[in-house]
């Protein structure tokens, strides 16, 4: 259970949403610029409270606190177990893909155990992500798609309680990307990760059949099953189908 | 040739750069990646050295190293010697007069990493030591090259902070660019081409390996 309170500016842009996402898997909706972006951030930890703009931000995971700015708490990104993956992969270039992957387990992995294990959970993670033929691959040499699949597994490498999801496979086609979800949607339902997704793209938000917010200028215009939420988008879908 | 004022020259600029980029990585980290507003005015510090005359940082610091203040009576009795006119000395007024060589080609290499790279590895659980250690040093290889070109160049170069806080004690204080000094004064105007012409070459030399690393077939800085 996610529980969210954020009123927050940047710019003139104002960003006030304040909720629970109950399911394991909530879908962020809504077109670009309705603050989709500023809102995983807030909930990833990157965007500190400035003391220019005044903001209030309530972030709370299965009842932990993990900001709370009018007590001053603010967990550092590192520390929320907490895994983000963004429009732009940001693949470490200087690194190897094996070693982009692994990079956060060296901090969890406080008994600094073999790099045989490290190795196995990299590996593991590749096969995730249906990238196992990329192994010894320089990330200059990466496509966009392939690239994503590279951020997705290291995002999922540390085993995070909560997986933010920033359009994470627009640079994959259709059937890849549906593919990908499906796998991940069943992996993350087994080990029992809480995931947020934002997408402005409606068959995406469709595809998850999860619980779906949707968000319209800084604001929350609707949360619940994808089917309520989505119904003006589906009948959109459809009739530009028919 | 003054054999062993080239070799104090040198042996002042290797421990110079040394302690430059043990405390300029760190300090253009900060910089870079600080929030506090008092950021500002340590920048505009690091930054001082750059427009100071060189005998004034060395007369402030041979007041402040000397028997005339408590910090300077301290270190004396630390030590067992002044640290003006001393080898030592020399080491601390070339760190601060050559500071700001080292800092501002790390400031901007860092601050040219991307954003999105430095959230990610903060995602993943990196504090600001392996967030310096093993993204922004290797990404910013050239700028922290070009640092430590350029602060041992400055440091090989100084005159002003030399003469003040050293002297010239032959084999603690005296550097080349007093001996060139030394043998104009004395109208030797052979010997002091030949040191002058060393000065000018190691400086040329070095700047043209940085410049020529920098170049599109010497590697994009990823």
């Amino acid at each position: 259970m996610l529980e969210l309170a954020l009123d927050a500016r940047r710019g003139s842009f104002h960003l006030r949403v304040e909720c629970r996402f109950a399911s394991e898997w909530t879908v962020i909706f809504g077109p670009s610029g309705a603050g989709k972006s500023t809102l995983l951030r807030l909930l990833a930890g990157l965007d500190l409270p400035e003391h220019s703009s005044p903001q209030s931000v309530r972030v709370a995971l299965d009842g932990k606190l993990l900001t709370d700015s009018a007590h001053g708490l603010w967990l550092k990104p590192g520390r929320r177990q907490t895994s983000m993956v963004a429009q732009q992969s940001a693949i470490f270039p200087h690194m190897s893909i094996e070693a982009n992957i692994a990079y956060g387990l060296n901090h969890i992995d406080r008994l600094r155990r073999s790099s045989r294990v490290h190795n196995s959970r990299v590996q593991e993670m590749l096969e995730l992500v249906n990238a196992t033929e990329l192994i010894g691959r320089r990330p200059q040499h990466l496509s966009g798609g392939e690239a994503q699949r590279i951020a997705l597994a290291r995002a999922l490498a540390p085993q995070p309680r909560l997986l933010l999801l920033d359009e994470p496979f627009s640079a994959l086609d259709g059937v890849a990307s549906d593919a990908l979800l499906l796998r991940l949607q069943a992996w993350t339902t087994e080990h029992r990760v809480q995931t947020v997704l934002a997408t402005h793209d409606a068959t995406d938000a469709l595809a998850s059949a999860a619980e779906v917010a949707l968000l319209h200028e800084g604001r929350l215009a609707a949360l619940g099953p994808a089917a309520d939420v989505l119904s003006a988008e589906r009948q959109r879908l459809i009739d530009r189908l028919g | 040739m003054d054999w062993q004022a080239l070799a104090l020259t040198l042996k002042l600029a290797t421990v110079t750069t040394a302690i430059l980029l043990a405390v300029a990585v760190p300090l253009a980290a900060l910089l870079v990646l600080g929030r506090s507003r008092w950021l500002a005015a340590l920048e505009a510090l690091a930054a001082l050295p750059l427009v100071l005359p060189p005998t004034v940082l060395g007369f402030f610091l041979l007041v402040l190293l000397g028997p005339r203040t408590a910090f300077g009576r301290g270190i004396t009795s630390l030590l067992g010697h002044p640290l003006a006119f001393s080898f030592s000395g020399l080491v601390v007024g070339s760190v601060i007069y050559s500071l700001p060589f080292a800092v501002q080609p790390l400031v901007a290499g860092f601050a040219a990493v991307e954003p999105a790279l430095v959230d990610a590895a903060r995602l993943l659980g990196a504090g600001p030591a392996r967030l310096v250690l093993s993204l922004l040093v290797p990404l910013a290889r050239r700028s922290l090259i070009a640092g430590a070109v350029l602060s041992f160049l400055h440091t090989m170069g100084e005159f002003g902070v030399v003469l003040m806080l050293g002297g010239d004690i032959p084999g603690a204080t005296r550097t080349l660019s007093i001996v060139l000094y030394n043998q104009v004064e004395n109208f030797d105007y052979a010997a002091a081409n030949r040191t002058a012409a060393l000065l000018l070459g190691l400086s040329a030399v070095a700047l043209a390996a940085i410049y020529l690393s920098g170049s599109p077939r010497g590697g994009r800085r990823a």
